[in-house]
């Protein structure tokens, strides 16, 4: 016991050795707006499409988990279930032609920014019918003629690219601002430190999001880094805000405001949003770093149920109109499944296309 | 033809560009309103204004991931290193994205961006200044990487360079700026990449050698030439794509070959050229294939240490020997 005291403790302690039995919160969530849809500047229509819109993005990933376990497809899977009301908030915070990138979380930002299911699952079975042609897989969704620029595996290595979209908006003068999604693992890396110092100094029109969904895979966000994420903003005398992810019309009111800010001022933004990932980290995680108790209370706040509610506590829509929206995003889903299973491989010539954009060159190559 | 220091011609390449095409921007440490720690931007600022011509923090990572999608986003980005020693912390960017993005996303996106600057060592920098990185990069698919000697090349090069819709690595090396030669007053004057020229003619021996290690073998060549031993020298200028033919069909003439590399054995451009002469040219050889390398060595200091590191012309010629059994 006594050598135990003296042992030296590098990361904090996390759930396998907490004694007292009392469990950090990984993640507080802040108050949602109390604005209704109207005063936020939305029509009916805008906010029963979000609700469509979370809708698919959770029933999508629900099937390709099932199509996952199924062996339907290997590689990773990294599933957004909890965190839908951010995409879904943000794309409708957007102008169309504004630009998005985000790490590999990324099937429900591509689902929000026009990937169809079809394109997204035929995407995940690795066919050539996917949005990516099957070239990227799960952690590279991509629809760049929507501006949405994709998924990106290495954590934090999309940061600077996303203060590059940015600044090539700024240098064209083209009106358009770059928005860059990353989760609070990210936040670690230096990449993150450069690209705030540069888009400050260089007044970049760029707007850097950490989805804090309380944990970097099975390391709880106060065990991998110091202090409140947002405050990090204070160091480059950057904006920042922080607000709750659990919410579309929080989401969307102050990535509104921001991003209306950006545009006028041409300067970024450093912005935390808090939410919840419901799933592991990905297929292959026990989850054994966290307790059932916490998984259900944020379960409470589920961002897809409270939209559906305040459809029908607003009197926006009857119960018949969602489970017509439903039983349509349902076939949606399913035939999509049936679409990429129909779908062909990509032929072997694929393997040396989509390499280059002007002349091709392979070393020794043999074919 | 007008008679051009390195840099000169360098910067009349990327001049030149700028001119031509609004999309085309230079970016890095010192190259604004220092003029570039070796002069290569002298007067850009001044020409093309802070828009054009830009000062970044010391933040390799950050400003190449910039340039990536900036490239990415509509923009033609040249990245200046202030050497491809400080690159490897922008090795993420480089590796990981530029090489990638294009392929992951299906064809999606391009990314038409040069990443230049000196390669390889300058003198006694110590460990951390002197490696030389062409052949590391040309590992990488997607990415091509030049490493031109000589002020012409270097143009025609980086004129190409820049127009390229992918990403290119340009290799400089801060010993070779201040080096005059003729260079090509062509109008619009482009050497396509990928292209190896033979810049001395001869029967007995092929040497290829490019960058720094390119005027080595000149040396070679002339003490050789003493000799009666004739040296036929192949610059490729493009490490990648390498071309394999030019350097065969020399050897079908001189039946043996040396590779002067300035990288460290293990992997390099000789080991790879190397492998391909032999797959390729087998039964034109006299010879077993020489090559001169750094040694697996970190560069040291200390001058005659360093010098014993560094691959000379005396190398050069023992190789030489060795190929054509004069010893
Ligand atoms: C540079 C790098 N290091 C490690 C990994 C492995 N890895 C993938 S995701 C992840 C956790 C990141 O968590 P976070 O940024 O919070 O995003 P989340 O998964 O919560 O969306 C790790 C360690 C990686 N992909 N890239
Ligand atoms: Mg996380």
């Amino acid at each position: 016991m006594a050598n135990k005291e003296q042992e030296a403790i590098f990361t904090p302690i996390g759930l396998n050795n907490s004694e007292n039995g009392k469990i950090d919160k990984s993640v507080k969530l802040p108050p949602v707006t109390k604005k209704k849809h109207k005063s936020l500047g939305l029509s009916e229509d805008d906010v029963i499409e979000m609700y469509r819109l979370m809708y698919l993005q959770r029933r999508f990933e629900e099937r390709a988990m099932q199509m996952y376990q199924k062996g339907k497809f290997g590689g990773f899977l990294h599933l957004y279930i909890g965190q839908e009301a951010v995409s879904t908030g943000t794309v409708f915070a957007l102008n169309d032609d504004d630009d998005i990138i985000t790490a590999y979380r990324d099937h429900g930002w591509g689902l929000v920014r026009g990937i169809t299911p079809n394109e997204g699952m035929a995407e995940l079975y690795g066919k050539a019918t996917g949005c990516s042609k099957g070239k990227g897989g799960s952690m590279h969704f991509a629809k760049t003629e929507n501006h949405f620029w994709g998924g990106y595996g290495i954590v934090g290595g999309h940061i600077p690219i996303g203060a590059g979209l940015a600044f090539a908006n700024k240098y064209q003068d083209n009106g358009r601002i770059a928005t860059c999604f990353f989760g609070d693992g990210a936040v670690d890396q230096g990449s993150l430190h450069e690209s705030m110092n540069i888009a400050q100094l260089w007044k970049l029109p760029v707007v850097f999001v950490v989805e804090n969904n309380g944990y970097s895979m099975g390391t709880a966000a106060r065990r991998h880094t110091v202090g409140e994420i947002h405050e990090r903003a204070k160091g480059y005398g950057m904006k920042s805000a922080l607000f709750n992810g659990m919410d579309a019309l929080t989401v969307y009111e102050n990535m509104k405001n921001i991003a209306d800010e950006v545009r006028k001022e041409s300067l970024p933004y450093f912005v935390e949003i808090r939410t919840y990932r419901y799933r592991g980290h990905s297929m292959s995680d026990p989850q054994k770093y966290r307790t059932k108790e916490e998984l259900q209370e944020y379960q409470k706040t589920d961002p897809v149920e409270r939209m559906k509610s305040y459809l029908l506590d607003e009197g926006i829509v009857k119960q018949k109109k969602i489970d017509e929206i439903e039983e349509v995003v349902e076939k949606e889903v399913m035939d999509s499944i049936d679409f990429a299973e129909e779908s062909s491989f990509p032929e072997p010539e694929a393997l040396y296309e989509d390499m280059f954009t002007g002349t091709s060159h392979f070393h020794d190559d043999r074919r | 033809m007008a008679v051009l220091q390195f840099r000169e011609a360098l910067m009349q390449a990327i001049d030149e560009e700028m001119d031509r095409d609004e999309k085309v921007f230079i970016m890095g440490e010192e190259v604004a309103e220092y003029n570039g720690a070796y002069k290569v931007t002298e007067g850009l600022l001044d020409k093309y204004g802070f828009r054009r011509v830009i000062d970044t923090p010391i933040s390799e990572l950050g400003f190449s991931g910039i340039g990536v999608g900036a490239a990415m986003n509509g923009l033609r980005p040249i990245v200046e290193f202030m050497t491809f020693n400080f690159a490897v912390l922008a090795a993420d960017q480089i590796i990981n994205h530029a090489s990638k993005v294009r392929y992951m996303l299906g064809g999606q996106a391009s990314v038409p961006i040069v990443f230049r600057g000196p390669n390889a060592s300058a003198g006694q920098l110590g460990a951390t200044h002197s490696v030389a990185y062409d052949s590391m990069y040309a590992h990488f698919p997607g990415l091509s990487v030049i490493y031109p000697s000589e002020p012409d090349d270097a143009k025609g090069l980086l004129k190409s360079a820049i127009r390229s819709d992918d990403p290119v690595l340009f290799m400089e090396s801060e010993q070779m700026y201040g080096l005059k030669g003729e260079v090509s007053e062509a109008e619009d004057y482009t050497i396509p990449i990928g292209k190896a020229k033979v810049k001395r003619e001869g029967s007995d021996v092929t040497v290829v050698a490019s960058g720094k290690m390119y005027h080595i073998a000149k040396q070679a060549a002339s003490e050789l030439e003493k000799d009666g031993v004739e040296v036929e020298i192949i610059d490729p200028r493009t490490i990648k794509p390498f071309d394999i033919e030019t350097v065969v069909n020399s050897i079908k003439k001189t039946n043996r070959c040396v590779i002067v590399d300035e990288a460290h054995p293990f992997g390099g451009m000789a080991a790879e050229v190397g492998f391909l002469i032999q797959r390729e040219a087998f039964d034109y050889l006299d010879a077993p294939v020489q090559r001169v390398t750094l040694p697996d060595v970190n560069a040291p200091f200390s001058k005659p240490l360093f010098d014993l590191w560094l691959p000379d012309a005396k190398n050069v010629i023992e190789a030489v020997n060795t190929v054509t059994y004069r010893k």
